[in-house]
C-alpha cells in the first residue's frame, strides 16, 4: 500500500500526485516508469516517474485525466492509498556525452520530459527546452522547465501565451538558424512526436521519443505494449519506453491506442454516473 | 468354494468401475466461468478409493514428481477419514487442490497404477482434489508443528508452482523464506494463466494463504532484476536464492500484420481475463475484446484455455488453428474433449501466414496455408509441410497467438555469473537445480522451457533439499 502525501491540480485536467514508494524511490532513474493499480478491481496503468525523493521515500507522477482510472486517481487525496505500484520499469534514459540537447514536450508530456531535462542538465549538457500546450491554462511546469534549461521556448496552439504555433515550428526555426543539436528528446501526444521526428529526420539529428502504448503487466510477459520499430516488433515495457523516433511506426501505435476506445468510454460514463462508486 | 465362485467373488471386488466426475452441462457452462468438473461426493470418493489394491511397491508414487504417499491417503479416504487424508498429502505437497485439478495424471501417477493394465486406473487426481476441497470447505485446515528456526534466510523469486513448492518445503525445514513476485498476486500461471473454469482463483488464494500461515513471507509488486538485483538480495542477508521465474515471454510468429489491433498473445488474453477479471468488465476496470470470430493459433493446453475463454466471452465462432493434426496436439485429451463438447471448431493442418486489417487497423481476416505431414523430425513428430498454392482466408476479428513462450531476459541480464543457454534458459549444474552462480538455484520453466505445473513443483522439491544442505553447511 502506498500512501499519497501530496496532490496538486496543475491545470484543468492535469494532476500531480506524490506517494510513498521508498524502495522504488531509491532505485529509480530518469526515463523509467511504474505500473500502478489503485484497488483490487482496478486496471494496471503505466505512468512515468517525474521525480523521486530517496530521503522522503516518495515518487511523483503527473497525469492527464482521460478515463476512468486517471479520474479515480485524481480524486485521491493525501492520506488515501494506491494499492499496488510496480517499478522502476523500463530502461533509464541514456544521457551521457550529449553537448546540446533539445527537449520538446507537449501537454502532459512536459511532465515526462522534465526529469530527463533535469538529468541532462546535471550531466552538464546544454539544454534547450520547447514546451507547448493547446492553450495557456493547459500549460504545466513552466517554472520547473526553466530551472533546468539554458533556453526555454513556450508555445500555445491558440496563441494565448508564448509563441503562437506548435513546438515543432520552434524546433524547425532552431535548426534553420544553425543551432548545433546533438540529440532531440520528444515527448507528448503521438501526432506531435511524429511531426518532430519528421522535422529532424532530413537533418540526421538523433531523436528519441518516449512511447505510451497500452500495457498490462509491464514486465515483458504479454506483448500488449508491442510497437514496430525499424520494422521489428519491440515490447515498450522492456525494450523501451524510449525509441529512435525515426524508426517508430506511429500510425500503428495510434491505432493500437484506440483498441479499447468503446469500453473506455463506457467505464468512464458508469464512473461519472456514480453507478460504479467505490 | 468352487473355482468359479472364487473368480466371481474376485471380479465383484475389482469391478467397482472408475467413478465418473459430474460436470456442468456444456450448453450451460459456455455461458459462465464456473468450474466445469463438479467434484466427488464423500460417498463417491469412498467408493473410488476402495478400488485401490494398496500395492506393496506402488507404481503411482514413482509417477508423482512430488512423492505423495498415494496408497496412504487413498486408504484414509476409503475409511472415511478425509481430514487425515488431507494431512497425509500435505506432508509432501502444499498445493493438493491445484494438483488434483491441473496435473496430467494420465501421464504421471495414474499411468503407473497397476489397475490401469487391465481396467481403469484409480482416479488419484480426483481423490486428491476431493480431499483438499473437503478440508478447505470444512474450515479445518491444520498448521503442522514446525522445527526450531535455523536462522537461515532464503529468497524465492517468482510465486509460481516451483516457487510456492520450494517455499513450503523450506519453511517446513525451519528456514526463513521470502517470496518476491512481480505481479500483484501470488500464483504465477495458476493465477494469470489457467482459467477460472479449470482452476478457481479462490482455491489458489486459499493454498497461498496456507503457505503464509506456515510462515512464508510473500512480497508482491517486486520486480527482481529492476527493483533489486540478485546481488542486492545477498547484500540484504539472504543465504541462498531460488529462481522460479518461469518462461513468461510470449512468442509471436513474426508474420505480416501480427500487430493489428485484436491480435493478442495468449499470455495477454488470459492475464486480462484471469488475473484482471476482464470477463467481469465494467465491474472490474480491465477491458478485453469480445470477438465474434475468434481464432486461437496453437494446439497446447494454453490454446485450449484461450479458445474456451473466447467462447465464454461470447464468440459465435471459436477456432483452433493448428498446423498438425489432432494426434500431435500437445494439449491434454480431457481439455480437447471439453473444448469439442463446448463447440470449439478445429482447423487442423492449417497455418496462418498473414493478417489483414481494416481501415481502423483492426484485424479482419487471416490468410492461411494448408499443411501436410511429412517425415518425422528430430523430436519424432512428423514435420508439417506447406501444400503449395493452398492459400485461403478466414474471417476473424480477434486472434490469440498461443505458439509458446520463452525465457524473460531481465534476471540473467542483471545477474553476473549466471549462465544461460542459447535460448536464454538458465543453465543448472545437475538435477538439484544449482546454477553457475554460488548460492543461486533455479527450477521450473526458466530451466526446462515451457512444461507442466507439476514438473515445476518437482523441480522446486529437488532444489529444496539441495538448498537445505547448502545453507546448513554455511
Amino acid at each position: 500500500m502506498h500512501r499519497i502525501t501530496e496532490k496538486v491540480v496543475l491545470s484543468e485536467n492535469i494532476v500531480k500526485t506524490v506517494f510513498e514508494a521508498p524502495e522504488i524511490a531509491k532505485k529509480r532513474r530518469a526515463g523509467q516508469f511504474v505500473i500502478l493499480m489503485i484497488d483490487d478491481r482496478g486496471e494496471r496503468i503505466p505512468l512515468t516517474i517525474v521525480d523521486s525523493d530517496p530521503v522522503k521515500g516518495t515518487l511523483t507522477i503527473i497525469y492527464q485525466v482521460v478515463g476512468k482510472t486517471t479520474d479515480q486517481l485524481a480524486r485521491l487525496e493525501p492520506g488515501d492509498v494506491i494499492q499496488h505500484v510496480l517499478g522502476p520499469l523500463g530502461h533509464p534514459t541514456e544521457i551521457d556525452g550529449i553537448r546540446t540537447a533539445v527537449c520538446v514536450g507537449g501537454g502532459v508530456g512536459i511532465g515526462v520530459l522534465y526529469p530527463i531535462a533535469k538529468a541532462l542538465k546535471e550531466k552538464g549538457t546544454r539544454v534547450i527546452s520547447i514546451i507547448g500546450a493547446r492553450t495557456k491554462k493547459m500549460l504545466i511546469l513552466e517554472q520547473e522547465s526553466r530551472s533546468v534549461s539554458d533556453e526555454l521556448h513556450v508555445t500555445t496552439d491558440d496563441g494565448s501565451y508564448g509563441y503562437h504555433g506548435f513546438v515543432s515550428d520552434v524546433l524547425r526555426d532552431l535548426i534553420a538558424t544553425g543551432t548545433k543539436i546533438d540529440r532531440v528528446f520528444a515527448i507528448g501526444p503521438v501526432p506531435m512526436m511524429r511531426v518532430v521526428a519528421n522535422v529532424t529526420r532530413p537533418h540526421g539529428i538523433k531523436t528519441l521519443v518516449s512511447l505510451n502504448p497500452i500495457m498490462v503487466d509491464g514486465t515483458g510477459m504479454c506483448g500488449a505494449c508491442r510497437v514496430t520499430v525499424g520494422g521489428k516488433t519491440k515490447f515498450t515495457c522492456v525494450d523501451g519506453p524510449e525509441f529512435d523516433g525515426h524508426e517508430v511506426d506511429f500510425g500503428l501505435l495510434m491505432s493500437r491506442l484506440q483498441m479499447y476506445a468503446e469500453q473506455e468510454q463506457k467505464a468512464r460514463e458508469l464512473c461519472r454516473c456514480g453507478n460504479h462508486d467505490r | 468354494m468352487t473355482d468359479r465362485d472364487k473368480t466371481e467373488k474376485k471380479d465383484k471386488k475389482e469391478r467397482i468401475p472408475r467413478q465418473p466426475m459430474p460436470e456442468q452441462d456444456p450448453k450451460t457452462r459456455v455461458t459462465n466461468f464456473d468450474e466445469v468438473p463438479l467434484g466427488y461426493s464423500p460417498e463417491t470418493a469412498m467408493l473410488e478409493a476402495r478400488r485401490c489394491i494398496q500395492c506393496k511397491k506402488p507404481g503411482c508414487v514413482t509417477g508423482c514428481p512430488v512423492d505423495i504417499d498415494i496408497p496412504g491417503f487413498v486408504k484414509l479416504v476409503a475409511e472415511g477419514d478425509f481430514l487425515g487424508a488431507a494431512r497425509k498429502i500435505k506432508e509432501t505437497n502444499c498445493l493438493p487442490a491445484v494438483c488434483g485439478r491441473v496435473c496430467p495424471q494420465e501421464d504421471q501417477c495414474e499411468k503407473l497404477c497397476i489397475l490401469g493394465k487391465k481396467w481403469d486406473p484409480v482416479a488419484i487426481g480426483r481423490l486428491e482434489r476431493f480431499v483438499a476441497d473437503y478440508e478447505r470447505s470444512a474450515g479445518t485446515v491444520e498448521i503442522p508443528a514446525l522445527p526450531a528456526p535455523t536462522g537461515r534466510r532464503i529468497a524465492v523469486v517468482g510465486a509460481g508452482p516451483a516457487g510456492l513448492t520450494i517455499a513450503g518445503d523450506l519453511v517446513k525445514m525451519g528456514h526463513g523464506v521470502t517470496i518476491f513476485e512481480a505481479l500483484h498476486k501470488a500464483g504465477g500461471v495458476l493465477i494469470y494463466g489457467i482459467p477460472e473454469f479449470r482452476l478457481p482463483k479462490s482455491i489458489v488464494d486459499a493454498e497461498v494463504e496456507y503457505l503464509k500461515k506456515l510462515g512464508v513471507k510473500i512480497v508482491t509488486d517486486a520486480a527482481i532484476g529492476r527493483l533489486k538485483t540478485i546481488d542486492d538480495l545477498f547484500a540484504e542477508g539472504f543465504h541462498a536464492v531460488f529462481l522460479g521465474v518461469g518462461a513468461g515471454a510470449p512468442v509471436f510468429m513474426n508474420i505480416p500484420g501480427e500487430n493489428f489491433s485484436g491480435i493478442y498473445s495468449a499470455n495477454e488474453y488470459l492475464t486480462r481475463s484471469n488475473l484482471m477479471k476482464a470477463y467481469r468488465f465494467p465491474e472490474y476496470d480491465t477491458p478485453i475484446a469480445k470477438g465474434r470470430n475468434v481464432a486461437v493459433i496453437g494446439g497446447g493446453n494454453v490454446a485450449m484455455d484461450s479458445v474456451r475463454t473466447a467462447l465464454r466471452l461470447g464468440a459465435e465462432n471459436a477456432y483452433i488453428v493448428y498446423r498438425r493434426t489432432k494426434t500431435e496436439m500437445p494439449a491434454r485429451a480431457e481439455e480437447v474433449h471439453h473444448a469439442e463438447e463446448e463447440g470449439v471448431q478445429f482447423k487442423f493442418l492449417t497455418n496462418p501466414i498473414e493478417y489483414i486489417g481494416d481501415e481502423r487497423g483492426w484485424v479482419k481476416q487471416m490468410v492461411c496455408q494448408r499443411m501436410e505431414l511429412g517425415e518425422p523430425d528430430d523430436s519424432g513428430r512428423r514435420r508439417p509441410a506447406v501444400v503449395k498454392g493452398s492459400e485461403f482466408t478466414i474471417d476473424v476479428d480477434t486472434v490469440v497467438v498461443s505458439v509458446g513462450t520463452m525465457a524473460n531476459p531481465v534476471i540473467p541480464m542483471t545477474t553476473p555469473g549466471l549462465e544461460t543457454n542459447r535460448w536464454g534458459y538458465i543453465v543448472t549444474k545437475d538435477e538439484t537445480g544449482e546454477t553457475t552462480r554460488r548460492g543461486v538455484w533455479a527450477g521450473g520453466d526458466i530451466v526446462t522451457g515451457s512444461a507442466t505445473v507439476i514438473l515445476a513443483m518437482g523441480a522446486g522439491r529437488k532444489a529444496a533439499r539441495a538448498i537445505h544442505d547448502y545453507v546448513m553447511s554455511l
